[in-house]
């Protein structure tokens, strides 16, 4: 574990060097004693992969104050909480239609197209971090046949809803926006609303499973085509 | 009870001083890029002081409008005019129900805020009114004004007339010093990247919004190619792989994969904010109690500067 200055007002706790499970829960449990050590005094906390960057108010404490607060309240972390995730499934219409790089994936990666859905909607992913825009949950990981690294050139344009790899990462983008990642397919469940309660059907810590479904059920559930 | 957008001009947001608390599900904070203008707009209106305000990026709003109340315009220094007559920045004025308010284009700094009596009345999503199109959260519909929108706001009767005297008003410098407090992966960038980073004068490159100012200059190279994505603070210096810095802005995105040598003293950024491509900036280390000592003597000053009555 290692804490960092991050800015005038910020500090950033490494709980790990990579990825895993252990070290993401790691950080869900320091943000969860964060939270109630520094109350007033925190103004917002960014858990990420392996990190968790925690953002004070400089006109009620300082960074010794919270250097040592957070020392103090990340002694002894309670990883026990770990089982109060939950699961989400999530339906995704996996076709060149909406996935404009599945076929190159596949072919790259030496499968069918069969193979790579099935590779990707058999395992139980992890959510890691949400961030870059508003809902967009990394979820790792997935099976090291399928991964393949962010196009060289990001599209100008992914829509709502796309699903898509980055090296060992997936994700659904939720909303339009420009974007690196390989598209594999589509869901049809919006990822972010600010009128819905909850506004994510995830969270950090959540297990999210993809389930195929054909292009009639992804229209009937509200999917779009363009 | 409202005031008429006529001509949105390039870039004008409603903002009030941010969105905290929600970078969890990747919602960055928006908020004013000039905070000391903004907060001096809703002092000298005797606003509360989150009251939502209009950032006026580069000028051209025109507004006419449709109640009794007063205003008043901060910030960049540009050509303001009620119904036609020349009216002075940083000063409270009446204006009436049908009077057009027109922004020219900023000559000095590039941000400017024009507020109202009691601030614009706008509904509050994830506990803040401040835009961000790029998420389409705050403001109308989450977007940047348009000609046609209706901004409600109340009438009001009685208010102060107050300015603040010629001596405090700001002046928007072309070449600056951005404080630094160093960390996240500083130490990956060896003493040589870090003298040429602190020594080297930069330039304000055309890629500069709300989510961050690219610059151009000496290139700075970190040992690390990159980092597994974190959470990056407002101000953060990322050197992404050309060695150009960009230092990140309140729009920025919450968490991101570039190493950072460590973040601008956000007193510093709101310079920063006000400049255009071209202007040039050089970079300051400074440790973590002079940045707390500098925040400290902001809020007093910004709570304290004498405002007077009547017209300037």
């Amino acid at each position: 574990m290692e804490l960092v200055t991050a800015g005038e007002n910020a500090l950033i706790l490494y709980l790990g060097s990579s990825t895993s499970p252990a070290v993401s829960a790691q950080v869900q449990a320091a943000a969860e004693a964060l939270s109630k050590a520094l109350g007033e005094d925190l103004v917002d906390l960014v858990p990420s992969y392996a990190s968790l960057l925690v953002i004070y108010n400089p006109l009620r404490t300082d960074h010794l104050a919270v250097r040592k607060a957070i020392l103090r309240a990340t002694a002894q972390l309670d990883t026990g909480a770990e089982d109060s995730h939950k699961t989400v499934v999530l339906p995704v219409y996996y076709h060149p239609e909406v996935g404009a790089d599945l076929e190159a994936l596949a072919q790259n990666a030496g499968l069918s197209v069969e193979d790579v859905i099935k590779l990707h909607s058999q395992c139980e992913y992890r959510v890691y971090a949400i961030g870059f825009a508003p809902g967009f949950a990394y979820l790792g990981e997935v099976d090291a046949r399928i991964a393949a690294p962010r196009k060289a050139t990001p599209r100008q344009r992914v829509p709502r809803g796309a699903v898509a790899i980055a090296d060992r990462q997936t994700a659904v983008y939720p909303a339009v926006s420009p974007g690196g990642w390989n598209l594999i397919g589509r869901c049809p469940t919006p990822m972010f609303n600010p009128q819905a309660e909850p506004t994510m059907p995830v969270a950090v810590g959540d297990r999210v499973r993809f389930e195929a479904i054909t292009r009639e059920r992804y229209l009937a559930l509200g999917g779009e085509l363009e | 009870m409202s005031m008429e957008v006529l001509q949105p001009g390039l870039l004008s947001l409603l903002q009030d001083t941010g969105r905290f608390g929600q970078q969890r599900i990747g919602l960055t904070t928006g908020g004013p890029l000039d905070p000391e203008a903004f907060t001096l707009c809703n002092r000298l209106l005797g606003n509360e002081a989150k009251a939502t305000l209009i950032e006026v990026s580069f000028g051209g709003l025109v507004l006419q409008s449709k109640v009794n109340t007063y205003i008043c315009v901060t910030g960049a220094e540009l050509p303001l005019q009620i119904n036609g007559r020349e009216a002075a920045l940083w000063q409270v004025h009446k204006v009436c129900e049908g009077d057009e308010i027109k922004l020219g284009f900023a000559v000095s700094g590039c941000r400017a805020y024009l507020g109202v009596a009691d601030g614009f009345s706008i509904p509050e999503q994830f506990g803040s009114t401040s835009t961000v199109s790029r998420e389409k959260v705050g403001g109308l519909e989450g977007d940047k004004l348009q000609a046609g929108d209706l901004l409600p706001c109340p009438t009001h009767h009685h208010r102060t007339l107050r300015y603040l005297p010629e001596a405090w008003i700001p002046k928007y410098a072309r070449d600056i010093t951005v404080r630094v407090i160093l960390g996240y992966q500083q130490k990956h960038f060896s003493p040589l990247q870090q003298r040429r980073f602190f020594s080297s004068q930069y330039q304000v490159s055309e890629r500069c919004d709300r989510m961050g100012y690219r610059l151009k200059g000496a290139a700075i190279h970190c040992s690390l190619d990159g980092i597994l994505s974190e959470g990056i603070c407002f101000g953060a210096i990322q050197i992404p792989a050309d060695g150009q810095p960009i230092v990140l802005l309140n729009d920025r995105q919450t968490i991101g994969g570039y190493p950072k040598i460590g973040s601008a003293l956000s007193l510093d950024v709101a310079r920063l904010a006000q400049l255009t491509p071209g202007a040039t900036l050089n970079f300051e280390a400074i440790t973590s109690y002079a940045a707390h000592n500098a925040l400290h003597l902001e809020h007093y000053r910004l709570q304290h500067l004498p405002l007077l009555e009547g017209q300037a």
